[in-house]
């Protein structure tokens, strides 16, 4: 390995590092999984330690995009606008198990599954996921953050 | 007031016209011919014995696989009427075929009727006329059928965006 290379990885490491310890979520909240986005958001599991403490109310200014409740058809335009609306480097998390995959939700009105309008990194599954689920899918990530290419 | 005694006047008020009339455990209702159904309503609203200021729900039943009910009139049509000053609330019903799924619109009568009758257009596309602004209300202009007739296939999807699956 030249030094060249060795710099760069280095490089990688160390933003990829702050990058895994900011993450600025927007809460894309439209269902009852909200209460328990709520809850792991107070300062009981403190999700602060893991450097997400703070969300951001507009998708201009988020990494991740936080999809927290069903989503139905005529919502979905919305939501594809807003992840478009986030700057790279972004990510998406599903939140329970209607954004996962529909849910029990098989009708008419609900979307099955949101990777099929936009890509996925962390899927949480539950109905809805326990707070300790949610951490454990916010450390996922930020592996993935940490292990990814670093584009700057 | 009692609600046998509301059925009474009911009938005193409109005879003939109130086709049928039923008492299940403590829920009366009446189900009137289309033509009588606006004036049932405004006799409702505005008999000050029976003074039915509130229009609580208006929504529908697809009797088409309904058993026993296959052959009669496909919708019925359900208005729920209480009253704030006696308490005591009744159940209307008007049934239409699907060939001339049509009633009258209460928006005159109560504000509210507005979205109640879009959602029951938007879900059975059962129309309301005279209504001011008959759009759908929960679903998309897009949407193609109306989800809650019990023909609609449970498995067709209509997504804006992403796969038609």
């Amino acid at each position: 390995m030249g030094v060249g290379a060795f710099f760069t990885g280095k490089l990688d490491e160390a933003i990829g590092w702050a990058r895994k310890y900011s993450i600025f979520q927007y809460p894309f909240v439209t269902a009852c999984c909200g209460m328990e986005y709520m809850a792991t958001a107070c300062s009981h599991y403190d999700v602060d330690r893991f450097g997400a403490g703070l969300p951001r109310f507009s998708p201009r200014q988020a990494d991740v995009l936080f999809v927290v409740g069903t989503i139905s058809h005529k919502m979905a335009p919305v939501l594809k606008r807003i992840y478009d609306q986030m700057c790279e480097p972004k990510w998406v998390v599903a939140f329970g198990v209607c954004t996962c995959t529909g849910g029990f939700y098989n009708n008419y009105a609900t979307v099955q599954g949101i990777d099929t309008i936009i890509p996925v990194d962390v899927y949480i599954p539950g109905c809805p996921p326990r707070p300790e689920s949610v951490i454990d899918g916010l450390m996922k990530l930020q592996d993935k953050i940490a292990a990814g290419a670093q584009r700057f | 007031m009692d609600g046998g005694a509301i059925l009474a006047r009911l009938v005193e008020r409109f005879r003939e016209a109130v086709l049928e009339r039923h008492d299940f455990r403590g829920d009366h209702t009446a189900v009137t011919a289309r033509g009588t159904i606006l004036d049932a309503l405004a006799f409702c609203r505005d008999d000050p014995a029976l003074a039915f200021d509130m229009l609580v729900d208006v929504t529908a039943v697809d009797c088409l696989v309904l058993p026993g009910r296959e052959d009669g009139p496909r919708f019925e049509i359900v208005y729920h009427l209480y009253s704030t000053e006696h308490n005591h609330r009744l159940r209307l019903k008007v049934r239409v075929e699907e060939e001339d799924a049509r009633v009258p619109t209460a928006t005159g009568l109560w504000p509210i009727a507005n979205w109640l009758e879009r959602e029951v257009w938007d879900m059975f596309g059962v129309r309301f006329e005279g209504h001011p602004d008959l759009r759908r209300l929960l679903l998309y202009e897009e949407f193609i059928g109306h989800p809650l007739r019990k023909d609609y296939p449970i498995e067709r999807r209509q997504p804006l965006i992403g796969p038609k699956v």
